[in-house]
């Protein structure tokens, strides 16, 4: 039997939110982290909206040293770290001693680029024949696995320490990646999630395939609107998300705090075929990770209470509901609770699915399941897929048992993962 | 040479790439950058182009090499301002 993975920690840095108590209460409120960014404005983007962490002196001085803080500009590295280590405190792990590297603890932490900042303040002293002046800092900062590389030494791991990418999907793979390697029992702990560089230099690109919305520059916090008939496409953000995955036996044996059990999960490609494209996804593709992701977690399609959607915003979101339904066999009212939390995060890109997946959890603690902000008017060919309460627009009083996290990505990638409940009181009657 | 002005300013320079565990007050013109006060070797660089800045001089490869303790730094520092 395969060993049983648990998460035993968590940390967050949102636009929301950082830290799990502030994060908690801005999701479980529907307050949003997008705002009107006046340095869009100026650039002349389209979407001048965008979601980043309000860092403040005191985060940073939390975990970076004086020399660590000098020239840093990956911010990706910055919302990384904050969640990271929060994630593994909070899990109530040690770091390791100055000469022992912990061999049984790694870390997955993905991006989908590092440190765009500093590249540009590099690449700037470079083209002016300034080569020797870009220090030691240049490579740490925006090689892709700075952000595992960095936690690594902050914490002391052992084991593999790497940094997956496969764009918006991502965090939810570095989940199913630190999960194979302890299932797999080459490792008792792992660190996973993943982060995002924020700023016009990663935005630019989807503002220039007219993916973002434009006509809500003057009201932020509507911009982002998942499942709703307006949504006219998404808001993108930054920010990081972590997760201490560990197994069942280390967690009971140093009495951790357990928030959920990880049953499985899937992840897939669609090979740009059939619909799929480098941007579009293949439906059957999503379908067989969905459904590969319950049958690898051993539940049936009735037994999960809410899905946790990919949902951008943007015209896609019918066709992943119908790729949702397709998948569990399900419809109308007997389709689970749905929600997409990119309303108030906005699109954390490879940061989206840690994120994502940290606020899904929650859900369990909270006994509720979080409402969808902007979703009132709900998109007519989804209301035709699903019985519109399934959409909730405020929280529901619904202690979730089960719950579905979907990320899909450029590339067409899909992952999947299920959580469930955990309930150490029956776990030690049986 | 460990009470002058250059002295301060190349310890001011070197004090924050010094661990934790080592108190700048224990600095001696002997001590060895790396060796002793376990300064990262790739904090060198830094080090280096902090010193440029402060005595606007630029340091080559020879010089960084050469520069294996305190003592070092301050002569070859010395040397270059003479230029």
């Amino acid at each position: 039997m395969k060993r049983r993975v648990v998460i035993t920690g968590m940390g967050i840095c949102a636009p929301n939110g950082i830290g799990l108590s502030a994060f908690r209460r801005a999701m479980f409120q529907g307050v949003s982290g997008l705002r009107h960014l006046p340095e869009l404005e100026a650039l002349g983007f389209r979407c001048q909206v965008g979601g980043l962490p309000q860092v403040s002196e005191e985060h940073l001085n939390k975990y970076f040293t004086k020399i660590d803080l000098r020239g840093l500009l990956s911010t990706g590295l910055i919302y990384g770290t904050l969640a990271g280590m929060e994630a593994w405190a909070d899990a109530e792990l040690p770091l390791a001693d100055p000469e022992n590297p912990d061999w049984d603890s790694g870390i997955i932490f993905g991006t989908s680029i590092l440190g765009v900042d500093k590249f540009r303040e590099s690449m700037l002293k470079i083209d002016a024949g300034n080569v020797r002046r870009l220090g030691s800092t240049a490579v740490p900062q925006t090689m892709s696995s700075g952000i595992s590389a960095f936690l690594g030494g902050k914490i002391g791991c052992g084991n593999q320490v790497s940094s997956n990418s496969s764009a918006c999907s991502t965090g939810t793979e570095a989940i199913l990646m630190g999960m194979d390697r302890i299932q797999s029992g080459k490792a008792e702990r792992m660190l996973a999630g993943s982060c995002g560089d924020s700023g016009p230099y990663v935005w630019g690109g989807f503002d220039a395939m007219r993916v973002v919305p434009s006509t809500f520059n003057q009201t932020p916090e509507r911009a982002s609107r998942p499942l709703s008939a307006t949504a006219s496409g998404f808001v993108p953000s930054s920010g990081a998300g972590a997760l201490v995955l560990e197994s069942l036996d280390s967690a009971l044996k140093r009495n951790a705090p357990i928030y959920a059990e990880v049953l499985g999960g899937a992840t897939n490609c669609g090979g740009q075929r059939s619909g799929g494209s480098m941007t579009a996804s293949n439906g059957k593709a999503v379908q067989r990770c969905i459904s590969d992701a319950l049958k690898i977690a051993g539940v049936a399609s009735g037994e999960v209470d809410v899905i946790n959607g990919h949902l951008t915003a943007t015209s896609r979101d019918s066709e992943e509901v119908l790729n949702w339904t397709e998948a569990l066999g399900l419809k109308g009212a007997e389709f689970p609770y749905l929600n997409s939390f990119k309303d108030v995060l906005g699109h954390g890109l490879s940061a989206s699915g840690s994120m994502e997946c940290v606020a899904a959890v929650l859900q369990f603690a909270e006994n509720k399941i979080i409402g969808n902000r902007n979703a009132k008017d709900l998109h007519r060919e989804i209301s035709r897929l699903i019985d519109p309460e399934k959409v909730p627009t405020e929280n529901v009083q619904v202690a979730p048992n089960v719950i579905a996290k979907a990320s899909l990505g450029f590339g067409d990638v899909n992952a999947c993962v299920i959580f469930k409940r955990f309930d150490r009181d029956s776990h030690e009657k049986h | 040479m460990k009470n002058t002005e250059s002295y301060k300013e190349v310890l001011e320079i070197i004090s924050p790439y010094l661990p934790e565990d080592i108190d700048p007050k224990s600095v001696t013109l002997n001590s060895h950058l790396i060796d002793e006060l376990n300064i990262n070797s790739a904090h060198l660089v830094d080090i280096v182009l902090d010193l440029e800045d402060r005595y606007d001089i630029q340091l080559e490869d020879d010089d960084m090499q050469q520069m294996q303790t305190v003592g070092d730094a301050l002569s070859i520092i010395a040397a270059k301002k003479e230029k």
